[in-house]
C-alpha cells in the first residue's frame, strides 16, 4: 500500500516535470521576464530577421568598440510587425527571441570561433512578409491613421502588416517620451492590424448574410426590400449610407449596394442565439490563434437584446469591435472555401550558414463554413466591386472580391473607411483588409487602396 | 575551447547518468548477491567518472589549483569511505551505498559550481557526517532494548524543536535554526525527524489501542503544531505523513489512514487562512509572474531555468542558475535542470524513487514491529521531502523550502541524511541476520501450535458429540 502511494506520487511527479519541459517550457521561455535568454547575447551576436525573399529588414552591427546596435533596414515600415528590443521585446523581435539569440554554426566554426574568442552567429529569422508590398502598403496608407494587413488565404502566411503613424525603431530611445507622454493621442506604439478595435460596418454584413442563409436555407434567393433610404421599424429609424434610396434589393443586391435596411430587416428575423452562435466560431467573443499582441473581438448578442441592438448589430455597428487582423481572418475564410487558416509571420529559421534549423507550416484553425456557403458569399463579395459599393477597389489584372464598409464610431458622423477583400477571386492568391480611421466612405477611401494593392502585386 | 569541452562533458555526464539509472532499476530486481557485485561495481566506476567529468568542467572554467586539490581530497574521501564502509558492514546494501555516493557526488558537481565556498563546507560535513555516522549502524543495532533510550532522544528532540521556536533565526520567513557558536547554525527539525519516527516506532511497537493510538497522536501532534508555530512547514507535512502512515501500518486500519488525511486536509485550509506566509506561497505558486519582482522570483527563475535548459541543459557555466535566491539548497534541483539538462534531472527523480522502493521493501521484509516500523517511517520521510522539494521547483505543489537529501547545501540536512541512510542500512543487515530469522520462526511455530491447540479442541468437541 505504502508502495503505490508513493510510486505513484513519483511516478506524478516525473511526469509532470517531463511534461513541463516537453510542453509547458516553450512559453515560459518566452516571458518577457526571462533575463536568462537576455544574457544570451553576451555569447551570440543576434541573428538577422528576414523578409520571405531574404531581404534583410533588421540586423546587428558591432562597432570596433565591440558595442552591439541593432539597425533596422527599413526604418518605420516594419516598425509593428518586426517590433523593437531596446524598450521591452514586441513583434518579432519578441516571438523570436530564443531563435535569434540561438547560434546553430557548426561544430569547426565554433571551435574557431572560440580560438579567436569571437561571438557564434546567432540564426536568422524568414518572415513570411513581402518587403516590397510592406514598402507598398505603408506608402499606400500615406500618413494617414489607419492600417493594413495581408496574407495568403489558403497558408494563412502574413504577407505585409502595416499600422500608421508607426516610430522608427532605430530613433526608439530618443523618441520614447514623447511617444509614451499622455499628451500623444496618436497611439504610434499600438499595432492597429493586431489591438485596434473598431466596429466592422458593413464588412461584418458577410456574417449576417451568412446566418440568413443558414437560417432561410429554401428561401433566401427570395428575399427582397424596398429601400428608400430610410428604414423605419416601428419608431426606430436607421438610415441607409449616406442616405441612398437602394430602390428593391433582392439579397446579392443587399451585399452589392450594403443596403442597412435590408439587413437590419435579416437581422430582425435571425434567431439570435444561433446568430451569437455562429459569430463565436469564428472568433468573436474568443481568444485567436494570433502569436502577437492582440485584442479580442467582441459580439454582443442575446436574448435581452433589443430590436436596435440587433438592427444596429446586423450591420457592424453596436457593440460589435473588431481588429484588421480577425477581419482579415474572416475574409479569408470565404477565399480558402470556407475553412480558417491560424495566420503566422514567422516563417522558418536558417543557421548562419543557411541550413534551415525549424519551419512553420500552414495549419488550419477552423471550419466555420461550408464549401458551397463559401461558394455562394464570394459570387456576392465579386458583385461587391463588379457592380457595387466595391468597385474603386478593381484591378486591371485579376478579378477581386470583397466588401466595403464604412463604420460609425461617433454620434456626430466620423466614419472609419473599410474594405476587405481577395484576388483572383476564382483561385485566390492574396486577402487584403485595410481601414483609415475616420476616413469616411470605405467604398471612396479604403477600396482605392486595396485596388492599389492588387495591381502592384499582380502587376509587378 | 573551454565550452566546446563544456559541451562535450554535457552529452557524457547524461550518458553516465543514464546509465547509472537503467543500474540503479536492476538493480531492484535482482537479489542474487554475486549479481549485484558486478552492478556495484560498475556503478562505483561510473559515480568516479560522472564526479570526474563535472570537475574537470569546473576546473577549466575556475582555472584554479584550488579545485584540482579539492577534487583530489573528493576523490580520496569517497574512496576511503568506500572501503571503510564495505570492510566494516560486509552485509550492508552495496546499491545503497552507491546511491549516498552518487548523490553526494552530484551535489558536489553542482555546489562546486555555483560557489567555491559552500562545496567546501558542504564537503567538511559531509566527512565529519560519514565518519559520525560509521557507527550508526551498530548504534541502531543495540537500540531495539532500550526503549528508554527512543523516549529520551524523542524528547530531547521534540525540546530542541521548541528551542527553536524560542530562540532560532528567522531565514526566509521561518524559523529553522539556531545558532551555534562559531558562525555555525543546527537545523534541528533534520534530525528530530528520524528521533520522531523512532519515538512513534516505540510507541506502537506492542499496542495499538485506542488509548495508545491517542497518546501517540497527542505526541505527533505536540511535534507538528511546534513546526508549523516555527513556519517550518514542509517539516511539518513531512512529520505529518510519517506518523499516519506508521500508525496505518501498526494498527492495519485503514480509516486511521483516511481519517488522518481527512484532517491534514482540513489543517492545510486552516494553515491558508490562518497564516499570511502560507497564503503567499500559494500566490506564488498558482501565479509567479505578476509577482516576479517579488515573491514569485524564486520559483520563476527557478521554472526559467528548467524550460531554458531544456532535455540537453545548458552545459555546466553556461546556465544562469545564481538568479535564482537560495538555489544552492531549496533549488538546487533547477539549477541540475537547467545546466546538466532535464534528463539528467528526471534520472535523479527516479533514483530517489528507487532508494525509496528498496526502503520500503527492507522495512516489509522484517517482522519485528520495531524495525518495520522505522524502516517504514523513514521511508515516509525520505520520500515526502524528496516530493515536496522537487514538487516545489518545478510548480508542482507549493514550494516548502525542504533540502534534496544529500545534494542541497547544508550540514544539518546531510548529517541527517547519513543517519537515514545508516539506519536503513542496519534493517538490511538485520533483514539476513539471525535473530530477525529467529523471530520468524518463533511465530511460524506458535501459529502452528495454536492451529494444533485448535484441531485437538475441534476433535475433543466433536468426540464429546457423538458420545453423547
Amino acid at each position: 500500500m505504502v508502495r503505490y502511494v508513493f510510486v505513484g506520487l513519483f511516478v506524478c511527479l516525473a511526469g509532470y516535470f517531463a511534461y513541463f519541459v516537453s510542453f509547458g517550457s516553450s512559453e515560459v521561455i518566452k516571458n518577457p521576464l526571462n533575463n536568462r535568454v537576455k544574457n544570451m547575447a553576451n555569447i551570440v551576436v543576434r541573428g538577422e530577421i528576414r523578409d520571405r525573399n531574404g531581404v534583410t529588414i533588421a540586423h546587428t552591427e558591432t562597432g570596433e568598440d565591440g558595442k552591439e546596435v541593432r539597425v533596422y533596414d527599413f526604418g518605420s515600415v516594419f516598425a509593428h510587425p518586426v517590433g523593437y528590443m531596446s524598450k521591452g521585446l514586441t513583434g518579432i523581435e519578441s516571438l523570436a527571441n530564443l531563435d535569434l539569440l540561438s547560434s546553430h554554426v557548426g561544430f569547426i566554426e565554433r571551435l574557431v570561433n572560440e580560438v579567436m574568442e569571437r561571438k557564434n552567429l546567432g540564426d536568422n529569422v524568414y518572415t513570411t512578409m513581402d518587403a516590397g508590398l510592406q514598402e507598398f502598403c505603408y506608402q499606400a496608407l500615406n500618413g494617414q491613421k489607419g492600417a493594413i494587413v495581408v496574407n495568403d488565404p489558403k497558408t494563412g502566411e502574413i504577407l505585409a502588416m502595416v499600422s500608421t503613424p508607426g516610430f522608427d525603431p532605430n530613433n526608439l530611445d530618443a523618441e520614447w517620451d514623447s511617444l509614451t507622454s499622455e499628451d500623444n493621442q496618436d497611439g504610434n506604439l499600438l499595432n492597429r492590424v493586431t489591438q485596434g478595435q473598431y466596429p466592422p460596418g458593413s464588412t461584418f454584413k458577410i456574417l449576417t448574410a451568412l446566418e440568413y442563409m443558414r437560417e432561410y436555407p429554401d428561401t433566401y434567393q427570395d428575399f427582397s426590400y424596398e429601400c428608400d433610404g430610410v428604414m423605419e421599424y416601428g419608431d426606430l429609424v436607421l438610415a441607409c449610407h449616406e442616405g441612398h434610396a437602394h430602390g428593391t434589393v433582392d439579397f446579392k443586391g443587399a451585399l452589392a449596394q450594403s443596403c442597412n435596411g435590408a439587413f437590419a430587416t435579416m437581422g430582425l428575423s435571425l434567431d439570435k442565439e444561433k446568430w451569437a452562435q455562429m459569430c463565436e466560431d469564428f472568433g468573436f467573443n474568443q481568444e485567436l490563434p494570433v502569436d502577437l499582441l492582440y485584442k479580442q473581438s467582441s459580439f454582443v448578442i442575446n436574448n435581452e437584446s433589443t430590436d436596435w441592438d440587433v438592427m444596429q448589430s446586423a450591420i457592424g455597428q453596436g457593440e460589435t469591435m473588431e481588429s484588421p487582423l480577425h477581419n482579415l481572418m474572416i475574409t479569408s475564410t470565404v477565399a480558402n472555401n470556407g475553412t480558417m487558416m491560424v495566420p503566422y509571420i514567422i516563417d522558418h529559421t536558417e543557421n548562419a550558414d543557411g541550413e534551415v534549423v525549424s519551419k512553420n507550416t500552414p495549419m488550419e484553425y477552423r471550419k466555420p463554413m461550408t464549401v458551397e456557403e463559401a461558394e455562394i458569399l464570394k459570387e456576392d463579395m465579386i458583385s461587391v466591386v463588379a457592380e457595387g459599393s466595391g468597385y474603386r477597389a478593381a484591378s486591371q489584372y485579376a478579378q477581386v472580391a470583397g466588401k466595403t464598409g464604412s463604420a460609425q464610431y461617433n454620434s456626430t458622423g466620423g466614419m472609419h473607411a473599410w474594405f476587405t477583400g481577395f484576388a483572383p477571386a476564382e483561385d485566390p492568391e492574396i486577402a487584403v483588409t485595410v481601414i483609415v480611421e475616420g476616413g469616411g466612405s470605405g467604398g471612396e477611401v479604403a477600396a482605392p487602396i486595396a485596388g492599389s494593392i492588387f495591381d502592384y502585386y499582380f502587376g509587378r | 575551447m573551454v565550452n566546446i569541452i563544456s559541451d562535450v562533458c554535457k552529452y557524457i555526464i547524461i550518458i553516465l547518468v543514464v546509465w547509472y539509472t537503467v543500474g540503479a532499476f536492476t538493480a531492484l530486481q535482482k537479489r542474487d548477491r554475486e549479481e549485484l557485485k558486478w552492478i556495484y561495481y560498475r556503478q562505483n566506476a561510473l559515480i568516479f567518472l560522472l564526479h570526474g567529468t563535472g570537475y574537470l568542467v569546473i576546473v577549466l572554467n575556475e582555472k584554479s589549483l584550488e579545485m584540482v586539490i579539492f577534487y583530489v581530497a573528493q576523490v580520496i574521501f569517497f574512496s576511503v569511505y568506500l572501503l571503510l564502509y564495505r570492510s566494516i558492514y560486509k552485509k550492508s546494501s552495496m546499491i545503497l551505498l552507491n546511491h549516498m555516493m552518487f548523490f553526494l557526488a552530484l551535489g558536489f558537481i553542482m555546489l562546486g559550481r555555483l560557489s567555491y565556498e559552500k562545496v567546501t563546507r558542504q564537503f567538511v560535513f559531509a566527512c565529519i557526517a560519514a565518519i559520525v555516522t560509521l557507527v550508526v549502524p551498530q548504534m541502531f543495532a543495540k537500540l531495539k532494548a532500550a526503549r528508554l533510550w527512543a523516549m529520551i532522544m524523542g524528547i530531547i528532540g521534540l525540546l530542541a524543536l521548541a528551542a527553536v521556536l524560542v530562540v532560532g533565526q528567522v531565514e526566509y520567513g521561518a524559523k529553522l535554526s539556531i545558532q551555534l557558536p562559531g558562525g555555525f547554525s543546527l537545523q534541528p527539525s533534520e534530525f528530530v525527524k528520524i528521533s520522531f519516527v523512532l519515538l512513534i516506532a516505540v510507541l506502537f511497537r506492542e499496542r495499538t489501542d485506542l488509548k495508545r493510538v491517542i497518546f501517540a497522536t497527542g505526541v505527533a501532534g505536540i511535534h507538528v503544531i511546534v513546526l508549523v508555530l516555527s513556519k517550518d512547514l514542509g517539516a511539518a507535512l513531512i512529520y505529518s505523513m510519517a506518523y499516519l502512515f506508521m500508525l496505518y501500518v501498526a494498527s492495519k486500519k485503514p480509516l486511521y489512514l483516511a481519517g488522518g488525511f481527512g484532517l491534514g486536509a482540513c489543517a492545510a485550509v486552516a494553515a491558508y487562512f490562518l497564516f499570511s506566509h502560507v497564503q503567499t506561497r500559494v500566490e506564488a505558486w498558482l501565479n509567479p509572474w505578476p509577482i516576479f519582482s517579488g515573491k514569485g522570483n524564486q520559483i520563476g527563475n527557478s521554472l526559467f531555468g528548467i524550460a531554458t535548459g531544456g532535455w540537453m541543459g545548458q552545459g555546466l557555466y553556461q546556465g544562469y542558475p545564481k538568479l535564482t535566491p537560495v538555489v544552492e539548497s531549496d533549488f538546487i534541483f533547477s539549477a541540475i535542470s537547467e545546466e546538466m539538462g532535464a534528463i539528467v534531472a528526471l534520472c535523479v527523480i527516479l533514483i530517489c524513487l528507487s532508494c525509496l522502493i528498496m526502503f520500503i521493501t527492507v522495512s516489509i521484509d522484517l517482522y519485528i514491529p520495531f524495525y518495520k516500523l522505522t524502516g517504514l517511517g523513514l521511508a515516509v520521510v525520505y520520500g515526502t521531502q524528496v516530493f515536496l522539494i522537487i514538487g516545489g521547483d518545478i510548480k508542482m505543489i507549493p514550494s516548502t523550502g525542504v533540502t534534496l537529501p544529500f545534494v542541497s547545501y547544508g550540514g544539518s540536512s546531510v548529517l541527517a541524511t547519513f543517519i537515514l541512510f545508516g539506519i536503513i542500512q542496519e534493517l538490511y543487515i538485520k533483514r539476513h541476520n539471525e535473530e530477525d530469522r529467529i523471530e520468524r520462526k518463533k511465530r511460524k511455530q506458535e501459529a502452528a501450535s495454536l492451529a494444533r491447540e485448535r484441531a485437538q479442541a475441534a476433535k475433543k468437541a466433536g468426540g464429546e458429540a457423538t458420545a453423547k
